[in-house]
């Protein structure tokens, strides 16, 4: 049984259908990519997994449970953690604070250990300062956990993002454009940076316009146009497929950025 | 002048435990050096407003709500405190604990009825809660006694000794109360909950999706908020011995509200500064009381423009306090350098 099973999905805005019947699925251990030009509803589809919209119709199983129309709260318990296109760290908060709050719904001590300060608490904080460190450590970040995130250059940034999720541990992080606003070369080494996740033992579902970032490390892409899935397999075969190359072309290309 | 600054703070930073227990010993012996009791009342409102400042900071300072109607919850802790001890007659610490349970309920009630808004709707619904509240207790006759206010009630005492001004008790007891709130919002604050707190001012939704419940913190901590409130007003009720709506006006929302923001958002010793410069001056010039707002209305809009963070607000530039046995080897190679 897959990790995630999204079955024919739709978003509605006002008369705009955003996401229309959007089916696909992930399996434990993969990279998986969702491309498509800017504005086909990739962002929208990520707000239905998390919760931040319910769904108009379809249904969305994570682990064997029906997800949608639930909380957002209630998806990250179940296993998803998300970053975002536009980055949303806590800027006045340090890097380690915000990885910190990634682990906060597996720290576990209440209101009166917190008051009086109770061996629980002193354990509970500990382990969730110490988790914070040796995820940052792992991501070459150790040197950085007293800076504030809004401090940090862009590309780190991202990272400290993808850490507070992994913070969380989710079974599944999804990516919204962890590439968005980076040069070429800082594109290149995130992606292999995500392929180490995945080595890691990490399943990824990543979003990006930009298609050939994202051809070496997926291991299946779906590709999106208009709110509609209009192609589906290995990264070869997404390329050649002629639906796919129109789409592209007729909004730039495949190798040109989209604004 | 910025590496003498930069120093003292050092030195403030590095002895921060020695400094306040000698701060905590001045303060404790102050009533022995033969001050009036005018005096000793004037410190003892230091102290309430700096228990109601914390109160707010909460609120506005941590979570990032504006509250303009924090004299709705200080009300109501002091109605329930002095309610309790005249109409029930129960000492002044079972009426203390009932004003805390009170002030707590109302709490939760305010974070409930806000815990879906930001920005101005926040801040006029609090404005409006406060509104309501004044109105009850004007109107509520059979209750409250109305506009005529509650008299005579009675002294806190401790061990069968009455507290006053005179024999310093008051001052001492308000002092213990603010020592006992700044450990607990010290506490809750650095913790699983102020993380997420802080998290809620920082970016609601991004909180949201870290799993963080924040419809529930946003009730918890009005609640707690109304329960520090409580033990103000209902030590206001004891001390001054009269309670009557006026007493909790717009003006007392405003004056929490300045101390706060002037003190410093977030801040701790911000709100406890912000409260004896804004208790201390229109006591010391007496003939501005009449433009108090107008000072409030000059010092917020000086302190939005040049130093909006407040007086001692803003991000501490000392590394993140880790706990105790945690290893981190940017920390480790640090140590190693500086011995080196
Ligand atoms: N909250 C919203 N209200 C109305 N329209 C929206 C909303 N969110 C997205 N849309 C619209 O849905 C379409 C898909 O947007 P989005 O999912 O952000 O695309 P992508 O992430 O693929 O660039 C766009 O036309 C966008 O304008
Ligand atoms: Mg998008």
């Amino acid at each position: 049984m897959a990790l995630l099973e999204v079955n024919e999905i739709t978003k509605v805005f006002g008369g705009l259908t955003a996401v229309d019947k959007v089916s696909f699925k992930v399996e434990p251990g993969e990279i998986v990519s969702i491309i498509g030009p800017n504005g086909a509803g990739k962002t929208t589809i990520f707000n239905m997994l998390t919760g931040v919209y319910k769904v108009d119709n379809g249904s969305i199983n994570f682990d064997g449970k029906a997800i949608h129309n639930t909380s957002p709260q209630h998806i990250v318990h179940a296993g998803i953690a998300r970053t975002f296109q536009n980055i949303r760290l806590f800027p006045n908060m340090r890097v380690i604070e915000n990885v910190m709050i990634g682990n906060h719904i597996n720290t576990k001590y209440g209101f009166l250990d917190e008051v009086f300060r109770t061996p629980r608490f002193r354990k509970g904080e500990r382990e969730c300062a110490q988790k914070a460190i040796d995820i940052l450590e792992s991501l070459d970040l150790g040197d950085q956990i007293d800076n504030y995130a809004k401090n940090l250059p862009y590309g780190m940034q991202r990272k400290v993002e993808i850490a507070r999720a992994i913070a969380t541990n989710a079974k599944l992080i999804i990516l919204d454009e962890p590439a968005a606003g980076m040069n070429p070369q800082e594109s290149e080494e995130l992606m292999e940076f995500i392929r180490s996740l995945r080595d890691k033992g990490h399943t990824i579902l990543l979003i990006e316009h930009d298609m050939n970032l994202v051809m070496q490390i997926s291991d299946r892409i779906y590709v999106i146009e208009y709110g509609k899935k209009i192609a589906e397999g290995l990264p070869a075969e997404v390329a050649h497929n002629p639906r796919v190359i129109t789409a592209y072309l007729g909004s730039g290309g495949i190798s040109k950025d989209e604004e | 002048m910025k590496s003498i600054v930069s120093t003292a703070s050092n030195f403030m930073h590095k002895n921060k435990l020695w400094l306040l227990l000698a701060i905590i010993a001045v303060l404790v012996i102050l009533p022995f050096f033969g001050l009036s009791s005018y005096l000793i009342r004037v410190l003892c409102m230091i102290a309430t407003y700096s228990i109601l400042a914390l109160s707010l900071n909460l609120i506005t300072g941590f979570m990032g709500q504006t509250s303009m109607g924090h004299a709705a919850l200080y009300c109501i802790g002091a109605y329930a405190g002095a309610l309790f001890s005249t109409r029930l007659g129960t000492n002044f610490w079972i009426s203390l604990i009932a004003a805390i349970v009170v002030g707590a309920l109302a709490g939760a009630f305010e974070g409930f009825v806000t815990m879906n808004l930001s920005g101005s709707y926040m801040t006029v619904t609090t404005l409006a809660f406060a509104q309501v509240v004044t109105m009850v207790a004007q109107n509520w006759t059979s209750l409250t006694n109305g506009p005529l206010g509650i008299k005579s009630i009675p002294r806190p005492t401790f061990f069968g000794i009455e507290l006053t001004t005179n024999n310093g008790g008051l001052y001492w007891l308000v002092l213990a109360f603010l020592i006992l709130t700044v450990l607990f919002v010290t506490a809750i604050i650095n913790s699983k909950m102020g993380r997420a707190v802080i998290a809620i001012k920082e970016d609601e939704l991004a909180a949201k999706l870290m799993g963080i419940e924040t419809k529930r913190y946003r009730i918890a901590v009005v609640a707690i908020a109304g329960a520090l409130a409580g033990v103000a007003g209902c030590y206001y009720a004891h001390m001054s011995r009269y309670v009557d709506p006026k007493v909790f006006s717009f003006d007392i929302s405003m004056t929490i509200l300045t101390i706060v923001i002037f003190g410093g958002l977030a801040s701790i010793p911000g709100s406890i500064l912000g409260a004896i410069i804004m208790v201390a001056f229109p006591e010391a010039l007496q003939f501005l009381s009449e433009y108090r707002f107008l000072v409030y209305g000059f010092i917020l809009v000086i302190m939005m423009r040049f130093r909006p963070q407040g007086v001692l607000g803003g991000l501490s530039k000392q590394p993140y306090k880790l706990p105790a046995g945690v290893k981190s080897k940017a920390r480790e190679a640090a140590a190693q350098a500086k011995e080196a």
